[in-house]
């Protein structure tokens, strides 16, 4: 009888290269303002956000896509024509098929590469991250592009207080290659599907298309609930993916929250006591919230600026919407 | 062991002196969360959460719009903690 034949696996897989995209239109708070009863120094307490960025109207993700996937190839130095897989995670790409990550393998230039996207939300880079990692280690892919982008705004009600001033737009992206040493560490992630609705859309579009006078399905949130399942539960992820690791605490150098809220990330601070040589990411305050863009933004922005050195030890985590969560430790490009 | 409500007033009030900084002498019973403590409702989430662990019962975020002042969190926790 025959046997089915494998690849061979690689020891290690890590990120080789990270490039961001912030779409030009800065909007205040004060803009904010105009739609919903709030102000600057409420949005700044509750949320830590100053200002956030968002796409131009005829800017669509794959195009946000394309700006941070070119960087993070260059950074790389990888060419589009070596990548063989490309992910995307996003909630927002405007069409149930075909996916973002079609377009974005055709348009970048690969050749036919695999492509998927991943829908987990806030979660989603850290769930595509960990596919890409698994992926190189099995030998299945070569060099993976992983890319986080969303534009919220599309989804997002203006007029709603309790999320207008929250989210926003942006791409992230890194290339994922092999490596002899891990660079990417194991995932721990999860779901709790019974609080689904704590982030979610006001109705579906199946619904919308039976009542159309109806106002357009948009992201609603409970924002306690949500609050209380992330510094309720995101401090034990964060220690177990760093024991899964075989790291401590201590030996983390960079801290990369999903950018939720501010206030989200000094409770995380807080439990962990991490060591004061850690850099933690605090980009929401410029960019807001971008959901599955968050993570590679706020990477970038450290990987850039030079704020975090190459080799460097990060944990990664990303939470939200289902709610689900996922979390890694990596080292920096 | 049900606490008395003195009891539960003052663990609470020091939840509160913790999360929000209000000092404890100010924490009574008649006093609102939101308009006299100062407290918003991320950090009441704190309060809350800081509070199940303590006085070991489950306040559902269905229950916390409820909590208007600091006796209204007292009757609650001593009410949850006589019945688990």
């Amino acid at each position: 009888m025959k046997a089915i034949t494998l690849p061979a696996t690689r020891p290690g897989s890590r990120i080789l290269g990270t490039g961001a995209y912030r779409p030009e239109r800065v909007v205040s708070n004060a803009e904010i303002c105009e739609l919903i009863d709030s102000s600057d120094e409420w949005i700044r307490e509750r949320s830590g956000i100053i200002e956030r960025r968002y796409a131009a109207a005829d800017e669509s993700v794959t195009d946000m896509a394309m700006e941070a996937s070119g960087k993070a190839l260059a950074s790389a130095g990888v060419a589009a024509t070596d990548i063989d897989t490309v992910l995307v995670a996003t909630i927002t790409h405007p069409y149930q098929t075909p996916s973002a990550s079609a377009e974005l393998a055709d348009r970048l230039g690969t050749h036919k590469a695999a492509a998927l996207d991943v829908a987990a939300a806030c979660a989603g880079f850290c769930y595509a991250l960990a596919q890409a990692d698994a992926l190189v280690r099995a030998g299945s892919s070569t060099y993976v592009l992983v890319v986080g982008v969303e534009k919220l705004t599309d989804i997002v009600d203006f007029t709603d207080r309790g999320t207008s001033f929250i989210f926003a737009d942006g791409a992230g992206a890194v290339v994922v290659g092999p490596a002899d040493q891990p660079g990417i560490g194991p995932v721990v992630w999860g779901s709790d599907g019974a609080q689904k609705d704590a982030i979610t859309m006001t109705q579906s579009w199946a619904q919308y298309r039976r009542a159309p006078a109806d106002k357009w399905p948009a992201l609603t949130m409970q924002g306690q609930a949500v609050y209380r399942w992330a510094v309720g539960e995101m401090a034990d992820v964060c220690r177990r993916t760093v024991a899964a690791a075989g790291l401590t605490l201590d030996d983390l150098d960079v801290f990369v929250p999903h950018q939720a809220n501010m206030r989200i990330t000094d409770s995380l601070l807080r439990q962990l006591s991490l060591p004061d040589h850690v850099v933690v990411s605090r980009d929401i305050a410029t960019t807001g919230n971008t959901s599955a863009a968050s993570v590679p933004l706020a990477l970038d922005a450290l990987v850039s600026s030079g704020q975090a050195r190459s080799g460097a030890i990060a944990l990664l985590v990303g939470f939200g919407a289902g709610l689900a969560y996922a979390a890694q430790v990596v080292t920096l490009p | 062991m049900a606490q008395s409500e003195q009891e539960i007033l003052e663990g609470l009030a020091g939840i509160v002196n913790e999360v929000a900084g209000t000092p404890i002498a100010d924490i009574t019973s008649e006093k609102t969360f939101t308009d006299d403590l100062d407290i918003d409702s991320l950090s009441m989430v704190e309060v809350v959460m800081a509070a199940e662990d303590k006085f070991g019962v489950t306040i559902p975020d269905s229950e916390v719009k409820n909590l208007s002042t600091v006796g209204d969190a007292v009757s609650y926790i001593a009410k949850a903690s006589v019945g688990s």
